[in-house]
């Protein structure tokens, strides 16, 4: 109950302001944003059951549909929304920018769609487009890229920070072996938010005894620049000869410090992982510069928004946490807290699948 | 008078007639669905920018120039008002900040085009690039969204319990100024002899340097002005806010039949097309057309925009001929 306190503290205080200033600056809707969340926590954990009807109509909305990602992703939403036997569909714009989906959202509201899953271009903008959605009685699910919490249902998160962080550490190290030894990390920018909460958890995990052999002896930043990134390579190369193997944390690095790799002697000796994608990696996977790297399957992704959107819609589930639905395939999953439903840990690629996967 | 008459039965009546056909389209494809106020609505809301936008560049087309600049400019705008809102301006000293900023930007075109003697073409392709980039200097790859609520309020409502966005209210109210100056004034009327003939203008006492210049002003603050609405309609300033816009507006304009040498046009002609522009899209995306036929669509209207009433003024010419009929060449001022 502190929080509900704090809450109303802020509240009577941002209304002191409002009355009290004469202009409207950052500060005040930073204080009113901060007040705000008090009000959307009321909604209590109600009960879920009932059947998932049939016949909804559940709409995709991609960033961008000429993306393959994202036609892996929808295609596996159109995979559950048609084992729920629910009407799919796939609309988006050409282009990302950040206005580009909301005469999407529009036109999806007017045709009186069942649910929405959205992967926002921006944050913010597609959030009064969505509201007049919801109020029109629609129900909103983000994937792969979240919208602010009043513009959704659900949110269904690929990517628990933790997961990524820990499991590239423990890729890492099945690599290398039990003998360890010096290892980097090559990041995108010093201040890139996600990297760095992954990097800290990779930093955690390698405190735990398991990796005692193991010594993290640089974090070097490519900047998210293929040749930053190329050149950061080599230098880790360099100022380490022994070292046995580098994680990076960024699609860019990745590539780059596997191009490096692959041209030089270290090639193989030096283990190389991170995140990326098969289409990218594809070739280093085959000639053995990279062993395996991970991200998350986005076919999956769509599948368990497409679950998730067909049970908000039947109204089995309301998005509060603690609430539980089924996703086919992939069994049971749960609301978390501020409505986000995790994926689970990512999928781990090398030669042995890589070729099932194209995007 | 009658030179308006005889200018609404060449272009701007197939503007016209291309527009009803959307609605037909929309309304028989789509039904209640396309007809209903919330649709309205959203084809009214999402033609907001290109249309305050283009009732300045009509007068500058007009007067046969052209600034391409305007979707920069509008860019440039959201990025200077995050900025400005990041360091603890007030919103209401923000928005005239940003409307003289973009006059300024207007200016330096004005400056180039007619002091200097630069073609507007290579004069505005140069300074769309470059507002561009500075609104990527000023804020980066950031979006400011946390504006306060009155504002997002505004640009996402509608007018006095209508189905009506109050954007698009600004703009009636604009359209209503902006066609009184060009089709009721002696500036009209002199934007209208300049463009048709620069030199003759010049020599019957039009200062068309001056005028120019003060267009490109106009342009660049309303061009600001359509950053604010788009910075507040979707809740976000980005330095990417309209990459492209331009090409829509110069569409919207030239499809109403505003010539693209100059001296010809019709603010009304103008409207329509904004609003078949807005009519189609919406009804194809209600009809589930893919964003690239959207894409398609648009460029064919761009292209029927140039084309159509320069075929028209042939048939025309040609159907006189036939008749035997050889008017006088009448001035396009009247």
């Amino acid at each position: 109950m502190a929080i509900r306190n704090k809450a109303f503290a802020a509240l009577a205080l941002t209304s002191l302001l409002g009355v009290a200033a004469c202009g409207s600056t950052k500060e005040d809707t930073q204080k009113e944003a901060a007040a705000t969340p008090a009000a959307t926590e009321e909604g209590g954990a109600a009960a879920g059951g009932g059947e998932i009807k049939e016949g909804l109509k559940i709409a995709f909305l991609p960033k961008q549909i000429n993306n393959p990602y994202f036609t892996i992703s929808d295609k596996g939403g159109e995979d559950a929304v048609n084992a729920v036997k629910g009407e799919y569909k796939r609309v988006g714009p050409s282009d990302t920018a950040a206005s580009s989906q909301v005469s999407y959202i529009n036109t999806l509201t007017t045709q009186k769609q069942d649910a929405i899953v959205i992967s926002a271009n921006d944050a913010n903008a597609v959030v009064p487009a969505l509201q007049k959605a919801k109020a029109a009685g629609i129900k909103v699910v983000t994937y792969d890229s979240d919208t602010a919490p009043e513009g959704r249902d659900l949110f269904i998160n690929q990517a628990a920070a933790e997961d990524l962080g820990r499991s590239q550490v423990q890729l890492l190290a099945k690599q290398i072996g039990p003998e360890g030894g010096e290892i980097a990390i090559l990041s995108a920018t010093p201040n890139a938010t996600n990297q760095n909460t992954w990097i800290e958890f990779m930093e955690d995990e390698l405190k735990k005894p398991e990796y005692s052999k193991f010594k993290l002896v640089k974090i070097a930043y490519g900047n998210d620049d293929d040749q930053k990134s190329f050149e950061e390579t080599q230098g880790l190369l360099q100022a380490y000869p022994d070292l046995k193997g580098i994680i990076s944390p960024t699609t860019v690095g990745i590539a780059a410090a596997a191009r490096y790799l692959q041209g030089s002697d270290a090639k193989g000796k030096v283990k190389l992982t991170g995140l990326g994608t098969p289409n990218q990696l594809r070739d280093f996977v085959k000639d053995g510069t990279i062993e395996g790297f991970e991200l998350w399957d986005p076919g999956k992704l769509g599948y368990l928004a497409g679950y998730a959107a067909a049970a908000l819609a039947s109204g089995t589930i309301t998005g509060a946490e603690g609430e539980k639905f089924t996703a086919g395939d992939l069994g049971e999953r749960e609301v978390g807290k501020n409505g986000e439903v995790l994926l689970g840990p990512p999928t781990v690629f090398d030669a042995n699948n890589i070729d099932d996967f194209d995007f | 008078m009658s030179e308006v008459k005889t200018r609404l039965a060449r272009w701007e009546t197939v503007t016209v007639f291309l527009l009803l056909v959307a609605i037909l389209y929309g309304a028989t494809t789509s039904g209640e669905d396309f007809l209903s106020g919330g649709n309205l609505n959203s084809i009214l809301s999402d033609i907001s920018e290109i249309a305050i936008i283009a009732l300045p560049l009509t007068l500058i087309i007009v007067a046969a120039e052209i600034d391409l600049s305007v979707a920069s400019v509008l860019g440039l705008t959201s990025a200077v008002m995050g900025y400005l809102w990041n360091h603890g301006w007030a919103m209401e000293m923000i928005i005239p900040a940003v409307l003289v900023m973009g006059a300024l930007a207007g200016a330096l075109n004005g400056v180039l085009v007619t002091r200097l003697g630069l073609p507007s073409l290579a004069v505005t392709i140069g300074t769309l690039a470059m507002y561009r980039g500075l609104a990527y200097v000023v804020l980066g790859d950031q979006a400011v969204a946390d504006f306060p609520q009155q504002f997002t309020d505004w640009g996402f409502g509608t007018f006095a319990g209508t189905q009506i966005p109050n954007p698009f209210v600004l703009f009636i109210v604009l359209a209503i100024v902006f066609g009184v100056v060009l089709h009721m004034t002696g500036i009209g009327r002199s934007i209208f002899a300049m463009g048709a003939n620069e030199e003759a203008a010049r020599f019957s006492g039009i200062r068309v340097k001056r005028i120019k210049f003060w267009l490109f002003v106009v342009t660049g603050a309303m061009a600001s002005l359509a950053g604010v609405v788009y910075a507040f309609r979707f809740a976000s300033a980005r330095a990417d806010n309209g990459v492209g816009l331009e090409l829509s507006v110069v569409a919207v304009v030239l499809l109403g039949g505003v010539s693209i040498f100059g001296g010809k046009g019709h603010l009304l002609g103008v409207i329509c097309a904004m609003l078949l522009l807005g009519t189609l899209r919406n009804a194809l995306t209600l009809n589930d057309v893919s964003a690239e036929v959207l894409t398609i669509v648009t460029g064919s209207l761009l292209l029927l925009s140039v084309l159509g009433p320069s075929v028209t003024a042939r048939v025309r010419e040609a159907l006189r001929r036939g008749r035997g009929v050889d008017p006088p060449p009448t001035p396009t001022t009247t």
